[in-house]
């Protein structure tokens, strides 16, 4: 039995946005501190600064193979072993900054290698300094080219939030499952309403992705 | 110091975590090719309804978290009477959902083979199928198996999302061990490394076919 009425109620709904406003939230945070690392780490490797490179390329592939899941386990479950004790948003916010940070490290450098090295070279042979055609060469030409990964890599930050359920932040999935405990019978409305309302967001963000990329070309 | 004597002791229950985040790996990497490759077929043949299925499918899933996905068949489709087990539904949520990422690696691999290729084999008196299967296919698969692997690894990684409904993999004996050591932090460095056992030679190996394949272009 389906009672879409019961689940549609106007508490439900409010319940859920609130719920959605944090998912939001936690994403959008989580996004701009990724991308600032993710700049950091692009650039050490990318510039292969001896030493620094080589421990950030090692932890960079580290975490881009384990499990989104088990880094939030780790933040909001193990860390209190040690002595760092964060609560449920910080753990979250934590686990996927470190997550993302490595997979936006590697859109960096991706991004930066793209670019012709005739452009180093002429930028160097006209007196700028390697820091100087990093930053004003090299740099805003790469972060355009870097606009459509980072927002797909945004639409899975999105989705992977609602990995935060296994510590219970009060995100989407959480405020989702919780209607669903009260009546078995919410179970499939919610599901088909929260998987909506993921998808508008997500999918115009996939749309505005593509008009990026189209237009660079 | 890591108490290795927990990994000793509890090494049975390792593995048969292990065991299991292989098994279902592998199985939704058969089921997701299988229905991928359908779904791939059903968005480049040139019947329109069956565009809009496979186009619907794929925007659809790729915009919503794996875990509603999961939480549909383990909680979702038993409120109408259709009962699995935890293993079961949390491997047919992960199909599903890789299906959609698989259909696209597919079908940019299929379009990726110049349009010449087909006109040629058609004017020479193949049927569409025939020009597909013998003449763009052999063509495509080299094209997609780089982009296949990358799949597999974040399928591996995925899988993970089983232990958020107990499904018996490595995520849901680790929570075991931690509850019955009281230690989470030493543990959960165990689980990390099972999961690299798996994700970096498949990384490994992927990057290598991605650097084969660039120069035998």
């Amino acid at each position: 039995m389906m009672d879409f009425a019961g689940a549609y109620a106007p508490a439900h709904l409010k319940f859920l946005l609130q719920g959605f406003l944090v998912t939001l939230e936690v994403a959008f945070i989580s996004i701009v501190l990724s991308f600032i690392f993710g700049i950091v780490i692009g650039v050490i490797r990318y510039t292969k600064i001896p030493v620094l490179s080589q421990l950030l390329a090692v932890l960079v592939e580290t975490i881009r193979n384990l499990p989104l899941l088990l880094i939030i386990f780790f933040t909001y479950f193990a860390l209190p072993e040690v002595g760092l004790k964060l609560d449920k948003l910080y753990a979250a916010i934590s686990a996927l900054v470190i997550f993302e940070s490595a997979m936006l490290s590697e859109i960096v450098r991706s991004g930066l290698q793209s670019i012709d090295k005739g452009q180093i070279e002429a930028a160097r042979s006209s007196g700028l300094t390697y820091g100087q055609t990093l930053w004003y060469i090299i740099l805003p030409q790469a972060l355009r080219r870097m606009v459509p990964p980072i927002v797909s890599q945004f639409i899975s930050l999105l989705k992977d939030t609602s990995l935060a359920i296994v510590i219970s932040l009060p995100e989407l999935m959480n405020h989702a499952q919780i209607i669903n405990g009260r009546n078995v019978n919410f179970v499939i409305p919610i599901f088909i309403l929260v998987a909506f309302m993921y998808f508008i967001v997500n999918y115009s963000l996939s749309l505005v992705s593509r008009r990026l990329e189209y237009r660079q070309r | 110091m890591l108490r290795f004597s927990i990994l000793v002791e509890h090494w049975d229950l390792y593995m048969q975590g292990f065991g299991h985040t292989i098994k279902a790996s592998v199985l939704a990497l058969i089921g997701s090719l299988a229905l991928g490759t359908i779904i791939a077929i059903f968005r480049i043949a040139p019947i329109r309804p069956l565009n809009w299925i496979g186009t619907a499918y794929v925007e659809f899933i790729r915009n919503i978290p794996l875990v509603l996905i999961v939480f549909v068949f383990f909680m979702g489709l038993p409120a109408v009477g259709i009962r699995f087990d935890s293993f079961t539904a949390g491997t047919l949520g992960l199909m599903v959902y890789t299906a959609a990422f698989i259909a696209e690696a597919i079908r940019s691999g299929i379009q990726a083979v110049p349009k010449g290729q087909m006109e040629a084999a058609r004017s020479s008196g193949l049927t569409y199928l025939q020009a597909m299967r013998y003449v763009i296919l052999p063509q495509a698969v080299k094209i997609v198996i780089p982009p296949l692997g990358n799949q597999f690894i974040n399928l591996v990684k995925n899988s993970s999302v089983l232990g958020v409904i107990a499904g018996l993999d490595l995520m849901y004996y680790g929570d075991l061990i931690s509850s019955k050591t009281f230690v989470t932090f030493d543990v959960y460095i165990f689980v990390a490394l099972f999961y690299l056992v798996l994700t970096i030679p498949l990384s490994l190996g992927v990057g290598y076919l991605e650097r084969r394949l660039l120069k035998a272009r």
